[in-house]
């Protein structure tokens, strides 16, 4: 095949994708495919990754269905070059994406640093898996810091949404895209091996877009106009320092604005369990358990984790409060709940790190032992 | 009165920051003159490298990207795919593609990407301070080879053409030199062709390797660094077409 066999659309801002067929229609499929079709009918133009597991269905799925649409998809050589070629597709104006698992998002975190400092949009899909290192191909939560956090070098936010069911992670994805393009920025969809793998019924639809702002700045050649640049470099005394301070800005908006997150019966509860991802279904499950037990126990369900819902938890954390943070981890997010609280309740934490899935009855147990604490507010 | 000789469109009117005898500058102006001369301003997309060519949009004005080091082909490679009507070009250093970037294009050229890529190659690290790079000459000293590079120690230089003219997807690979007039010419008729080459839609990657001077980091006079290109770097890396 030739190398441009896979063109795009004139124009191809139109989503088409496959829909279901009627609003109730609900079409068995796995997380990993689900979102690759999910983004198809969001209007993803190209998609660009590198084989590992847990996430090799997305390339799999996307290798026959981008062409089927007429869009672009290319295996890259290596994750530094997918991100890379995410950022060039970007850089035109198109909707382009990339999804990896662990190992090779640390490989794409140089692109996404130059991702933010350029102001391009992009999707990653990271399928989360055991580390560090290889680690291994179980399901994990250990990339909340470096999602968070940055992950790559520089003064930038990425905006980041931990789904815990396939529908959800459906629902992500036209987010996502609106939410690169309305920011001009990288936005992370954090999934891990369970949701990437397990099957449930779903619902595809198509969403209608936000009202998003022209793409000016693309680079489509500088026909009748004057020549457009895509830099991250600026040398100027004080320039980089203005750009810095107008991404602040930006990611304080978000902030603002963007903040999503669950909740289930915290009114009267005596302890809040916060979770997200698939940590949080489990969790669903022990505290229901507990409230039949008579327990007075909710929940609390961040889906953006950057921004993360320091409201909300701080909300939660004004009546007197035990909380507990259950992640697939050596616990991360639990730095931002205790941030959150900011010391008015007891902040406890149940993880399972290295691909370990907590159970139900582990939390039901933990959800138990809590509730023994003094409840003091020292 | 007859004008003879004129800046081309494509190069902005001011003064580059580039070393004085630095290649750059002509490199450039043959790109200009070739966007200009084929009318693609308004449908060709640059890519500047990391390196002393960081800056070329300030000279350049064509729509253009700064990119991470070495990534430009993965980059020109994105935009490619998804405007297959636009001309895509990326001009890289010799430490940006041969060293940082060897991966991007050799797999760039190995799928026959339908880019245009110009290899600016002086055998040193310009920007960060005359560094050995992968081209640099045995013997030549530079800031990390202070009593010049061994075969023994850093390797032999590395002769990007030849390697990537093995690649069934590449369609043209030549060698060229800035050391004098004829061979500028030689130089502008090889960017042009490879040009071309993507405006026909030919299936593959076309690149063009410049022989360009440094006399900051090589040590010596523009004059001398003119003439140490055909004594000493031509030995390494002959000239000529070498596929297409």
């Amino acid at each position: 095949m030739s190398p441009t066999a896979n063109t795009t659309r004139p124009g191809s801002t139109m989503e088409r994708g496959r829909t279901s067929n009627r609003a109730d229609e609900r079409i068995l499929m796995c997380g990993n495919e689900a979102l690759a079709e999910a983004a198809i009918i969001a209007g993803c133009d190209a998609y660009f990754g590198y084989p590992i597991t847990p996430q090799n269905e997305i390339s799999a799925y996307m290798s026959r269905r981008m062409p089927e649409e007429g869009r672009v998809f290319l295996q890259s050589e290596s994750e530094l070059a997918a991100i890379n070629m995410v950022f060039g597709a970007s850089a035109t104006g198109k909707r382009a994406m990339t999804s990896s698992s662990s190992p090779g998002i640390s490989l794409m975190q140089e692109g996404i640093s130059y991702l933010a400092g350029a102001e391009l949009p992009a999707v990653v899909v990271n399928v989360m898996r055991g580390g560090p290192g290889l680690g291994n191909i179980a399901p994990s939560q250990a990339d909340y810091f470096q999602a968070t956090r940055g992950g790559g070098h520089g003064d930038y936010r990425t905006i980041v949404l931990g789904p815990s069911g396939v529908q959800e992670l459906v629902d992500c994805m036209p987010l996502a895209f609106d939410l690169a393009d309305q920011y001009r920025m990288p936005v992370m969809v954090l999934a891990d091996g369970i949701l990437g793998q397990m099957m449930e019924p779903i619902v595809l639809e198509q969403k209608p877009r936000r009202e998003l702002p022209a793409k000016d700045w693309a680079l489509t050649g500088a026909e009748r106009r004057k020549q457009n640049i895509v830099r991250s470099l600026w040398l100027g005394e004080g320039v980089l320092e203005e750009l810095n301070y107008k991404l602040r800005d930006r990611y304080e908006q978000i902030e603002r604005n963007e903040v999503l997150c669950e909740q289930y019966e915290v009114e009267d509860a005596e302890i809040v369990v916060v979770a997200y991802g698939i940590a949080a279904r489990i969790v669903c499950g022990a505290v229901d358990k507990a409230r039949q037990e008579g327990i007075r126990v909710g929940w609390i369900r961040p889906i953006t984790l950057w921004p993360f819902p320091m409201e909300q938890v701080g909300r939660a954390a004004e009546e007197f409060r035990i909380f507990l943070v259950v992640e697939m981890s050596n616990g991360q997010m639990l730095e931002d709940v205790k941030l959150a609280v900011a010391g008015q309740a007891p902040v406890v934490f149940y993880g399972r790190p290295g691909g370990g899935v907590p159970t139900v009855d582990e939390i039901f147990d933990k959800i138990r032992q809590s509730i023994l604490r003094p409840k003091t507010r020292t | 009165m007859k004008t003879v000789f004129a800046r081309t469109p494509t190069l902005k009117d001011c003064p580059t920051h580039y070393c004085p005898g630095c290649g750059h500058g002509i490199a450039h102006r043959l790109i200009a003159e070739t966007i200009d001369e084929l009318s693609i301003r308004g449908r060709t997309i640059g890519i500047a490298p990391v390196g002393c060519a960081v800056l070329a949009y300030d000279y350049l004005d064509v729509d253009m990207i700064e990119v991470a080091h070495g990534r430009a082909p993965a980059v020109a490679t994105g935009m490619k795919r998804t405007n297959p009507d636009k001309i895509v070009f990326s001009y890289q250093g010799d430490g940006d593609l041969a060293s940082i970037g060897a991966a991007e294009i050799l797999h760039a050229g190995h799928r026959g990407e339908q880019i245009t890529v110009i290899f600016i190659n002086n055998a040193v690290y310009g920007m960060t301070g005359g560094q050995m790079a992968p081209t640099t000459m045995i013997d030549q000293v530079t800031a990390t080879t202070p009593k010049g590079r061994t075969a023994a120690e850093q390797g032999y230089p590395l002769q990007v053409c030849e390697l990537l003219a093995t690649l069934p997807g590449t369609i043209y690979i030549e060698r060229c030199a800035l050391s004098s007039v004829a061979q500028v010419r030689k130089t502008k008729k090889a960017i042009k062709h490879a040009f071309e080459l993507q405006i026909s839609s030919a299936h593959g990657l076309s690149l063009v390797e410049v022989l360009s001077p440094c006399p900051t980091y090589w040590r010596m006079s523009p004059a001398k660094a003119m003439e140490w290109i055909d004594t000493h770097m031509t030995k390494v890396f002959p000239l000529g077409r070498l596929k297409g």
